[in-house]
C-alpha cells in the first residue's frame, strides 16, 4: 500500500496538500485561542484604564484630599470617599469576624463530626446557597432581617450600653433597623458558605494517614484539627478568607438594601452609613454633573484597587497549595 | 503514673470545641434556611399567572413581570453567546497551548482576579466605553457588561475540564496522524464535553441574578421591548427598584421576582452539579 502511493505522483501531491492545509488551519485555530485569551487580559486592561481616565477630573478637583475627606456633598459639588472607603472596610471586617470562626466551624463539623449519612447532603446545600444571588439576601435583610434585628437586638443592647463608656459609643444612638452592622451582618451570611466550602475543600487535601497517626496517638478531634489538620491547611484556609474578603469588599446589592446610604462616619454601630459600592449603585444615574459622575469613578478606581490587591494575594496563597498537593 | 488532671483537661477542652463546631454549623444553617423560609412564604404567595403575561404596573395597579422577564432572558442569551465563545477558546489555550509560558501564566492571574471582582466595577467600564458614546443606556451595554461576567467562569472550568482529559487519548488521536486543532475540536473537546457545558450553565446562573453593573448599562424599562438599542428591563433591577420604592403591591411583585431568580439559579446549579460529577466519572 505506501508502495503505491510512494510511486503515485499525483496522490503525493494531494497529500502534501491536505497536510499544508491542515498545518494551515492548525495555525489559525492556535492564533483564535491566542486572541480570546488577549481579550481576556483586555478586559482587565481596559478595566483599569476606563476607570483611570474617568477618574482624572475628581483627582484634579480635589486632589489626593479626595480619598482622606469626609464630605460628599452633591448640591456643593464637593466630594470625598473617606466615609465610603470605611463603610466598605468595617462592613467587611466585621463580616469577617463573625464569618470566618462560623465557617471553619462548619468546615470541622462537616469534615469530622458530621454523620456520614448527612455529609454530602449538607455539603451540597451549602455549595447550592454560595450561589445565591446577593440581591436575594438584600432583599431578606431590608424587609424580614433589619425589622428583626431592630426589635430584638438593637432596643435591648441600646438600652443595656446607654452610659457605659466604649460601649455606649459604639452601641449608641437610635434603632432604625439598618445600619452599619445590620450590612455586616448579612454580608457574613452571604460569604459563610462560601468560606465553608473552600475550607472544607482544603481541609480534605490533608492527608487521611497524617490524622489517623495523630489520632492514633491518643489525641482528641480538638488536637488534631489544631495541631494537624489547620496547621497543614493555614496557607488554604488563609487565601479562602481571602478570597471571601475580595466578594465582602465588591458586594453591592447585599449592602445597599440595609446601610442606609448616609455619607457619615459615625462613632456608633447602629448608625447608618455607606460602601463604595453602595454609594455607586445609588448615585451613579443620578450623577449630573461632570464631577459627581467623576467622583463616583474614582470610588470605583479606589475599590478595584483594594480588592485587586486582596484578590491578588488570594490568589497567590492559593496557587502554591496547589502547587504543593501536587496538582 | 496516670496524670488525671491533664486527661480531664484534655477531655473538657475537646468537649467545648465540639460543642462549638456543631453549634457554629447549626447558627450557619438557621440562617440560610431562615433566608430561603421567608422567600419561599413571601414569594409563593406573590406567584400568579399574570407574572408572565403582564408587564411591571405603575404603582396601586395589577401587573406583572414579563417585560423583565424578557429583557433579562434576552440580554443573557446574548451575553453568553458571545462570552461562550471568547471563553472557551481563551480555557483551550491555557490548558492545550500556553500551558506553562509566562503569557499564560499572567492571562490565569488576571483571569481569576476578573472572576471575583466587584461587578459593580466592570460595569462602570461598560458604561464608559458603550454608554458614554452611544449617549444612552441600552440593552448592547447590558449584555455587554454581563459577558464580562460570563467570560472568565468559562475560561475557568474550561482550563480545568480539559485538564482533567487523559493524555493518552491526545497522544491516541496524534499518533493517527490528526493535527492538533483537529484532536482539540474532535477528540478533547468532545471528551470534555459535559464539563464545559457545566462551565456555562454556572455562567448563566451567575448572571441571571447580577444585578449592579445593569443598573446603569441597561437601565429599566416599563414598557415591553426588545430593542437592543434602548434601556431595558430586566428582574435583578426591577427586584431592586421595588423592593425599595413606599409601595405595598411593589414589594409583592419584588418577593415574586426574587423567587423566581434564586429557584432559576438552583436549578441551573443542581443541573451543572449533576453535569460536572458525569464529567468527573
Amino acid at each position: 500500500m505506501a508502495d503505491i502511493a510512494l510511486t503515485d505522483e499525483t496522490a503525493l501531491t494531494a497529500r502534501a496538500q491536505t497536510t499544508r492545509r491542515a498545518g494551515a488551519g492548525d495555525a489559525r485555530f492556535h492564533f483564535f485561542t491566542w486572541l480570546a485569551a488577549l481579550v481576556v487580559l483586555l478586559i482587565f486592561a481596559g478595566v483599569i484604564t476606563s476607570l483611570v481616565i474617568g477618574s482624572v477630573p475628581a483627582f484634579k478637583a480635589f486632589g489626593l484630599g479626595f480619598v482622606t475627606t469626609e464630605i460628599w456633598s452633591p448640591a456643593r459639588e464637593r466630594f470625598g470617599a473617606l466615609a465610603s472607603i470605611y463603610g466598605t472596610l468595617i462592613t467587611s471586617l466585621l463580616a469577617m469576624i463573625v464569618a470566618v470562626p462560623v465557617g471553619i466551624g462548619i468546615a470541622i463539623f462537616l469534615t469530622e463530626l458530621c454523620p456520614r449519612m448527612l455529609r454530602r447532603p449538607i455539603g451540597i446545600a451549602i455549595e447550592l446557597l454560595a450561589g445565591i444571588p446577593s440581591i436575594i439576601y438584600g432583599i431578606w435583610g431590608l424587609f424580614v432581617f433589619a425589622p428583626w434585628f431592630q426589635e430584638h437586638v438593637q432596643l435591648p443592647v441600646i438600652d443595656a450600653t446607654a452610659g457605659i463608656p466604649v460601649l455606649g459609643t459604639l452601641f449608641g444612638g437610635s434603632p432604625y433597623g439598618i445600619g452599619v452592622i445590620t450590612a455586616a451582618l448579612i454580608l457574613s451570611i452571604m460569604i459563610l458558605p462560601f468560606i465553608s466550602a473552600v475550607t472544607r475543600d482544603v481541609f480534605e487535601t490533608v492527608p487521611t494517614m497524617l490524622k489517623e497517626a495523630t489520632y492514633g496517638l491518643g489525641c482528641t478531634t480538638w488536637e488534631v484539627m489544631w495541631r494537624v489538620v489547620l496547621p497543614f491547611s493555614r496557607t488554604g484556609v488563609v487565601g479562602g478568607a481571602m478570597l471571601a474578603l475580595g466578594r465582602a469588599l465588591g458586594e453591592t446589592m447585599a449592602v445597599t438594601f440595609v446601610i442606609g446610604n448616609a455619607h457619615k462616619i459615625d462613632s456608633s454601630l447602629f448608625a447608618p452609613g455607606t460602601t463604595i459600592s453602595a454609594t455607586i449603585a445609588n448615585e451613579f444615574t443620578e450623577a449630573t454633573s461632570e464631577i459627581y459622575t467623576s467622583s463616583l469613578i474614582s470610588l470605583g478606581l479606589i475599590l478595584f484597587f483594594i480588592t485587586f490587591i486582596v484578590l491578588a494575594c488570594a490568589q497567590l496563597m492559593l496557587r502554591r497549595l496547589e502547587r504543593q498537593s501536587g496538582k | 503514673m496516670i496524670n488525671r488532671a491533664l486527661y480531664a483537661r484534655r477531655r473538657v477542652a475537646n468537649s467545648a470545641f465540639i460543642v462549638l463546631s456543631i453549634s457554629a454549623a447549626i447558627f450557619g444553617l438557621i440562617w440560610l434556611a431562615f433566608i430561603l423560609g421567608s422567600l419561599l412564604s413571601q414569594g409563593v404567595a406573590a406567584l400568579s399567572p399574570s407574572l408572565f403575561t403582564e408587564s411591571t404596573p405603575p404603582p396601586g395597579s395589577e401587573g406583572g413581570l414579563a417585560n423583565a422577564i424578557l429583557g433579562s432572558v434576552a440580554m443573557s442569551v446574548l451575553a453568553v453567546v458571545v462570552g461562550t465563545p471568547i471563553g472557551l477558546f481563551a480555557g483551550t489555550y491555557l490548558a492545550e497551548y500556553g500551558k506553562h509560558t509566562r503569557f499564560a501564566f499572567v492571562v490565569r492571574f488576571v483571569n481569576d482576579i476578573l472572576l471575583s471582582a466587584p461587578s459593580i466595577v466592570t460595569g462602570l467600564f461598560i458604561y464608559e466605553i458603550i454608554v458614554v458614546p452611544m449617549g444612552h443606556f441600552s440593552g448592547w451595554a447590558g449584555a455587554a457588561s454581563l459577558a464580562v461576567i460570563v467570560i472568565p467562569v468559562v475560561v475557568r472550568t474550561t482550563e480545568n475540564m480539559l485538564l482533567l482529559v487523559p493524555h493518552t487519548l491526545r497522544e491516541a488521536a496524534t499518533a493517527l496522524g490528526a493535527p492538533m486543532s483537529f484532536v482539540i475540536r474532535s477528540v478533547t473537546w468532545k471528551a470534555a464535553q459535559a464539563g464545559i457545558v457545566t462551565g456555562v450553565l454556572l455562567a448563566v446562573a451567575r448572571i441571571s441574578g447580577e444585578t449592579a453593573p445593569l443598573l446603569f448599562t441597561a437601565l429599566n424599562n416599563q414598557f415591553m421591548s426588545l430593542k437592543f438599542n434602548g434601556p431595558m428591563a430586566s428582574l435583578p433591577v426591577v427586584i431592586f427598584q421595588y423592593a425599595l420604592s413606599p409601595y405595598e403591591d411593589w414589594h409583592r411583585l419584588a418577593w415574586a421576582g426574587a423567587l423566581l431568580v434564586t429557584a432559576t439559579v438552583l436549578t441551573l446549579s443542581i443541573i451543572a452539579r449533576l453535569l460536572e460529577n458525569k464529567q468527573r466519572n
